[in-house]
């Protein structure tokens, strides 16, 4: 700790800081611009400005920027000095003689840093008066709206863009006062992060462009805290909602997953909840009498029919908890295929039973050696990626570290760092994103990664790696003498071999006493819940009991199985199945065949728990009540088994669900039951300037309708209710006193970039064992048949099956092709015709596409494509020459 | 009086070669340095009191000394020459490149021995097209004669040098933003600390020196520091200076003085004093981001700390003279305009502050002059001093501005209340 004086009182702060993260986690008020709480300090807006001095006789003090100022014993500051209230207000003044004065129609107005910071400084009339530069817009693609002439110059984006997240088609142009921050020329920002820009920006002129199609101020949102459902990792968002529709997703902090952050997937691709093809009434095929849905299906679960339930990874646990209660824990079956159930059962082996800690999604940057096996994790896990590209500074920051300079100081550091890596190992079978910040990378079929992963556990056990620098020799010797090492890996090839590889390299560095990690990534956003849950089995062992086992009914819920399972097997298990019962939120291929329709709501619509890639249980709440019959899932099985007209409130199903299971006690403590209050209040889902609420209906009726109640959670669906701090589980948005825009976030922080205050939400289910042991030492078996093995590609955009329904995601999705190398195509003596026969367990004629990083005896389909769906990755099989 | 910079310069305008300057005694310091220690050739110009002729003035031999030297330290280190003169009425190091290449390129190997570099670059400026011919043509011929490559005049010390051309933006000058132009990233200034000398050029030590400062080295070695010390007129430093006039003076040209000649002499005797119908009204003393000074200030010696006293800095040592019927509005609006063009455009009060200056200095021109405007033209030269702005450009900048409002302000005045320059008829 070290004694410092701002404004001539004292105050202990932590070592380390700077005097800005000093003033800010003391509840001062000082503006800034360019340093960012994950990015740090560089000094280049000056907006920061104190007044300094040198000791209490010193009366005249110095202007310093207390981003850029060490808060060590003895210092002393302050900020109410006129010299540095005069130099922050001028130099906001100077900001403005730029920026455009069109608040009133601009996106960010409401929750703009610059605004914020202008009150703040105390600026208010412009002298400047003389033309304004203007710059020209680029169209950034579906995801970023882009308004140059906004632009304060505070370099955020760049350093975001190009820095953290590694992109390379954005940069800065020009110089002086013509600095321009965009494309070389107008198109899709590519990087997988650019939505962060949105919030990274501290004015407008990088705004959501999916927001902007149905846009509403911040202050007219209705909010809740949601958990995002587009992959495994459980990012943690703020969902909001006007008229009935979800507006747009925004990360919510939570200091041990995603931080200030989130992938494009994950914040653009909410856009399927508004989509057209919502089920939202409840429906009975051949009946256009829709009145009593519901009675019917009680009456037909009544006359106790044999039933077999299919679960979804993609459902909360309480839903799946309660498919599970409904059919019988014998009767309950997963809704995946067997492959992919198997390899999320061997990672929840590992998690389990080994002795190797899983890192929270934020700890990942805190490893300095890396080693992927088999998983594009940019495209199955984009977060995870992005926490990987911070974990190759770690040992390069080392040097700076050595230099004395402090860890905030990112404009000091990137100079001793340089374009320096950490150590850092792929093996995959074809390029990745990662690559580029590889040290070394190894291409290869699942068998020849199996065997190179197996050299590399060997090597390390035995010590016996040599100086050459072949791939295995390298990264087996990068491992061993790493500190803190990582192994990532996961489900993406669906290989129970590779996991198992990864879990034994993992095993033997735990053995050497390494702080070794191991992080797996799933398929989806409860996968892992899922396998917790426990379940009679895959989506293939349903569909073989329904072929021996006649007039059952089956409960699907939220499950496709033309998605999930191939043409033959879905049609055949629908058929066999008497009756079929459909909880789903959207329409597709399934809907058509179900018996009786309940319309499930989206993350939007209902309440729930996931389990993410770590075993972390998170809750995500309901963030509007929608017009019309969908409910929660679980809600309607409720209603089923209990035979009742309305559902026992979420907190009862979870200690239903917790006395059952022992391996989910700990979600009863995951947030405040839903009779919490503060004093007597509940916690607002909206903000005290929400406008319009006497009229937002008064087109329909004139009469204020009566709020619905919310018996699931302690929120309440209006602006009535404690508009304080709420507890860290049901943030539903971040506002303080003078702070309306993100930033305000540092006041929810025991210290600026720290926790929030009363912890991050969420907990972690699973730990490892000191005694743990998740070695596998059966012989690797890959089958082999055909010429060529067939694997999926994964993309973060097109792989997701809801987020690919998203507008903006569309149009990302790219081409369905086969991806091969030019070596495959010689082989069997293509010529020049544009597309390709793929043969196997599946067939399909696609574009061809070149990579040829791929092994001769590789070839890749798009995961989750229209044209691809259904199919049982891996499996092997031939390439056909039209 | 020794002239040892520029004697040799030949009048007709041609570069010395290689034969020539051996002739004259080139590369004799060289092979001097490389019979003594690294720490002795340091030394030695410490002892000298060589101070920076970039314009700062910080000893040489001090800053070398911050070097990390021995086993454990970087085996790469780097020499840059900054060469990027820019400076408005600079014109020096011109001179001494096209005219003395070698002198250059010896003094960077001697210190690029002193601090164990291995390699070595000279930052031109983009216009001297000239000077990167001849710098050219004298690499070649020194590695030829085995004065740079492996193991120079047979001895265990090798360096190479090689030549950049920069693309023409005064930041360049700055040292850490040429580092950054070096690497080819954004010609912006970095954070100090770390100081280049520690984590430089591609995060390596380096040390950038101004072409001048190298090129007194050689000198030092074969003449010793006692000698260095001796022709100067100066208390803070050695060696000879050029110092330069342009402007309304009879003879403008570049002189090679000793360190401390008074502007007085420089103007009047070497410049030939003012042009008939010409008075001094006042003087930028060491290029255009210097302090004016007026012709009261005439007998103060040209060095480091009487300019400093009397309110300006020696800069480059090259005088821009200001007569008595130029417009100091105008001449300021020059300036302006110039730093705000090459501004890097990252801190605010740089980016932001001089242009809209520049605007006000160009609305007083144009008679659009408002009274609040000398205001806010003096809060401009508060918000950009030393400190509050990420480098030394603006603060810079602001120092012909807030001395022309000390020393002109009845023009500044004049030109708002009669709504016109009355320079400009």
């Amino acid at each position: 700790m070290a004694k410092i004086y701002i404004d001539n009182k004292e105050y202990q702060v932590p070592d380390g800081k700077n005097m800005l993260e000093a003033c800010l986690s003391l509840g001062k008020d000082l503006t800034y611009f360019c340093w960012h709480p994950a990015m740090h300090s560089v000094g280049a807006c000056r907006q920061c400005a104190v007044t300094a001095f040198r000791d209490e006789n010193d009366t005249k003090g110095r202007i310093v920027m207390a981003c850029m100022l060490d808060a060590n014993e003895g210092t002393r500051i302050s900020i109410d000095d006129q010299k540095a209230k005069d130099f922050r207000a001028g130099n906001i003044e100077a900001l403005m003689i730029n920026h455009p004065h069109d608040c009133p129609v601009c996106d960010e107005g409401g929750e703009c840093h610059l605004q914020d910071m202008t009150v703040m400084s105390g600026h208010n009339y412009r002298r400047y008066r003389f033309k304004k530069r203007t710059h020209m817009n680029q169209d950034l693609g579906p995801f970023i709206n882009h308004e140059m002439n906004r632009c304060i110059q505070c370099y955020r984006c760049v350093r975001f863009y190009n820095d953290y997240a590694g992109g390379k088609d954005f940069g800065v142009f020009a110089s002086a006062g013509r600095v321009y921050f965009g494309r070389s020329e107008p198109g899709t920002l590519e990087n997988e992060f650019s939505g962060n820009l949105v919030e990274v920006c501290p004015t407008g002129v990088f705004t959501d462009k999916t927001l902007r199609k149905h846009f509403t101020r911040k202050w007219d949102l209705t909010s809740a805290p949601s958990i995002c459902h587009q992959c495994s990792v459980g990012c943690n968002t703020l969902a909001s909602e006007r008229y009935g529709g979800l507006r747009r997703i925004m990360s919510r902090f939570n200091g041990d997953v995603n931080g200030y952050f989130l992938c494009d997937r994950g914040r653009f691709g909410y856009e399927y909840v508004n989509d057209e093809k919502r089920l939202t009434r409840a429906a009975q095929k051949n009946t256009t009498s829709v009145s009593d849905v519901l009675t019917s299906v009680k009456a037909h679960i009544a006359s106790r029919p044999k039933m077999i339930g299919i679960g979804s990874p993609r459902a909360s646990l309480e839903s799946n908890f309660m498919l599970k209660q409904l059919v019988g824990a014998e009767n309950f079956y997963n809704g995946i295929p067997a492959n992919e159930h198997s390899a999320v059962n061997t990672v929840l082996h590992v998690l389990q039973h080994g002795n190797v800690r899983t890192p929270s999604l934020k700890e990942i940057e805190t490893y300095d050696t890396v080693f992927v096996l088999g998983e594009d994790v940019t495209n199955t896990a984009p977060m995870i990626a992005l926490g990987l590209r911070q974990t190759v500074k770690t040992l390069p920051r080392e040097k700076a570290y050595a230099l004395k300079i402090q860890h905030w100081n990112d404009a000091a550091i990137r100079e001793v760092v340089q374009d320096d890596k950490g150590p850092f190992f792929i093996a995959t079978p074809n390029t990745t994103r990662l690559e580029e910040i590889a040290t070394s990378v190894y291409h290869g079929n699942t068998a020849n990664l199996v065997e190179t992963a197996k050299q590399i556990e060997a090597a390390i056990k035995s010590g016996g790696w040599s100086q050459d620098s072949d791939f295995v020799n390298q990264a087996a010797k990068a491992l061993a003498g790493s500190k803190k090492p990582l192994i990532v890996s996961g489900t993406g090839l669906l290989s129970c071999e590779i996991i198992q590889c990864a879990a034994n390299i993992a095993g033997v560095l735990k053995a050497a006493s390494k702080d070794v990690g191991l992080v797996y990534s799933v398929p989806e956003a409860n996968s892992m819940g899922m396998a917790m849950l426990g379940t009679a089995g895959s989506l293939d062992d349903a569909v073989k009991r329904t072929a021996t086992e006649d007039n059952m009914t089956a409960v699907i819920l939220e499950t496709d199985v033309f998605y999930r399972t191939d043409r033959k097997s879905a049609s055949a298990f629908l058929k066999n199945c008497n009756k079929k019962i459909l909880l789903d939120t959207t329409e597709n291929e399934t809907t058509p065949e179900a018996d009786f329709i309940l319309p499930a709501g989206t993350f939007a619509e209902s309440d729930g728990t996931l389990v993410n890639n770590e075993g972390r249980a998170q809750r995500y709440y309901q963030v509007f009540k929608p017009n019309n019959e969908m409910r929660s899932s679980w809600a309607w099985l409720d209603m089923l088994i209990h035979q009742s007209d309305e559902a026992r409130p979420f907190d009862a199903i979870v200690a239903e669900m917790t006395d059952a299971l022992a391996v989910f006690s700990k979600i009863k403590d995951l947030a405040p039951a839903a009779n919490f209050r503060i004093g007597t209040q509940k916690i607002p889902r909206q903000t005290h300037r929400f406008s319009g609420r006497t009229s937002i209906d008064a087109a329909i009726d004139v009469h204020e309708p009566k709020p619905p109640v919310d018996a699931d959670s302690p929120m309440s669906y209006t602006m009535e209710g404690f508009h304080g701090k709420q507890p860290s589980a049901d943030i539903t948005y971040f506002w303080a006193p003078g702070w309306n825009s993100v930033q305000s976030i540092n006041k929810y922080q025991i210290e600026v970039g720290g926790p929030l205050h009363g912890g991050n939400p969420g907990v972690r289910l699973i730990e490892p064992g000191e005694n743990g042991k998740a070695a596998f030492k059966e012989v690797y078996k890959i089958p082999k048949a055909g010429a060529v093995e067939i694997l999926p590609l994964w993309n973060i955009f097109g792989s997701g099956e809801l987020s690919s329904k998203s507008q903006a995601v569309a149009k990302r999705v790219p081409v369905a092709s086969v991806v091969l190398s030019e070596q495959t195509l010689e082989k069997v003596h293509h010529k020049g015709a544009e597309q390709i026969t793929v043969q196997g367990n599946f067939e399909v004629t696609l574009p061809i596409r070149i990579d040829n990083s791929l092994p001769a005896d590789v070839v890749l389909l798009p995961y989750g494509a229209n044209e691809t769906k259904g199919f049982h990755f891996p499996f092997y099989g031939y390439i056909k020459s039209e | 009086m020794e002239r040892p910079l520029t004697q040799h310069i030949k009048k007709d305008g041609t570069p010395l070669s290689l034969k020539e300057y051996e002739a004259t005694g080139g590369y004799e310091g060289l092979k001097k340095a490389l019979k003594m220690t690294p720490a002795e050739v340091m030394n030695l110009v410490k002892d000298s009191k060589l101070r920076g002729r970039g314009g700062a003035g910080f000893p040489t031999g001090m800053k070398w000394s911050f070097v990390p030297m021995g086993e454990d330290a970087p085996t790469l280190k780097y020499i840059v020459a900054n060469g990027d003169e820019m400076e408005p009425g600079t014109f020096k190091d011109r001179l001494l490149i096209e005219g003395n290449p070698h002198q250059l390129i010896e003094g960077m190997i001697i210190s690029g021995f002193a601090i164990g570099a291995s390699m070595s670059y000279i930052f031109l400026r983009w216009a001297y097209h000239e000077a990167a011919r001849r710098v050219l043509v004298a690499l070649d011929e020194a590695y030829r004669a085995g004065y740079l490559g492996k193991n120079i005049l047979g001895s265990s010390y090798s360096v190479d040098m090689e030549l950049h051309t920069s693309v023409g933006r005064y930041i360049c000058g700055e040292e850490t933003a040429l580092l950054n132009a070096l690497e080819g990233k954004r010609a912006n200034p970095r954070n100090k600390p770390p100081f280049p000398q520690v984590s430089g050029l591609f995060g390596k030590p380096t040390i950038v020196n101004n072409v001048e400062t190298y090129c007194n080295v050689p000198h030092i070695l074969t003449k010793g520091a006692q000698w260095y010390m001796s022709i100067s007129k100066s208390e803070g430093g050695g060696g000879t200076k050029l110092y330069g006039a342009s402007g309304k003076v009879k003879r403008p040209a570049i002189w090679e003085l000793p360190l401390g000649t008074t502007l007085g002499e420089i103007i009047e005797e070497y410049a030939g004093g003012m042009q008939d119908g010409y008075k001094l009204r006042g003087l930028l003393p060491g290029g255009a981001s210097t302090d004016f000074l007026t012709p009261e200030h005439l007998n103060i010696k040209m060095d480091f700390e009487e300019v400093a006293k009397a309110g300006s800095r020696m800069g480059t040592g090259t005088i821009i003279v200001m007569d008595d019927k130029t417009c100091p509005v105008g001449m300021c609006l020059n300036l302006e305009q110039f730093f705000a063009q090459e501004s890097c455009g990252w801190c605010t009060p740089c980016r932001e502050g001089l242009p809209w200056t520049a605007k006000i200095l160009m609305a007083l021109e144009e008679g659009k002059g408002r009274p609040e405007d000398i205001g806010h033209l003096t809060f401009q030269t508060h918000y950009n001093a030393p400190g509050n702005t990420f480098c030394a450009l603006a603060p810079g900048a602001m120092e012909p501005l807030q001395s022309a409002l000390k020393y002109f302000r009845e023009d500044f005045d004049e030109h708002i209340n009669s709504h016109r320059c009355k320079y400009h008829n």
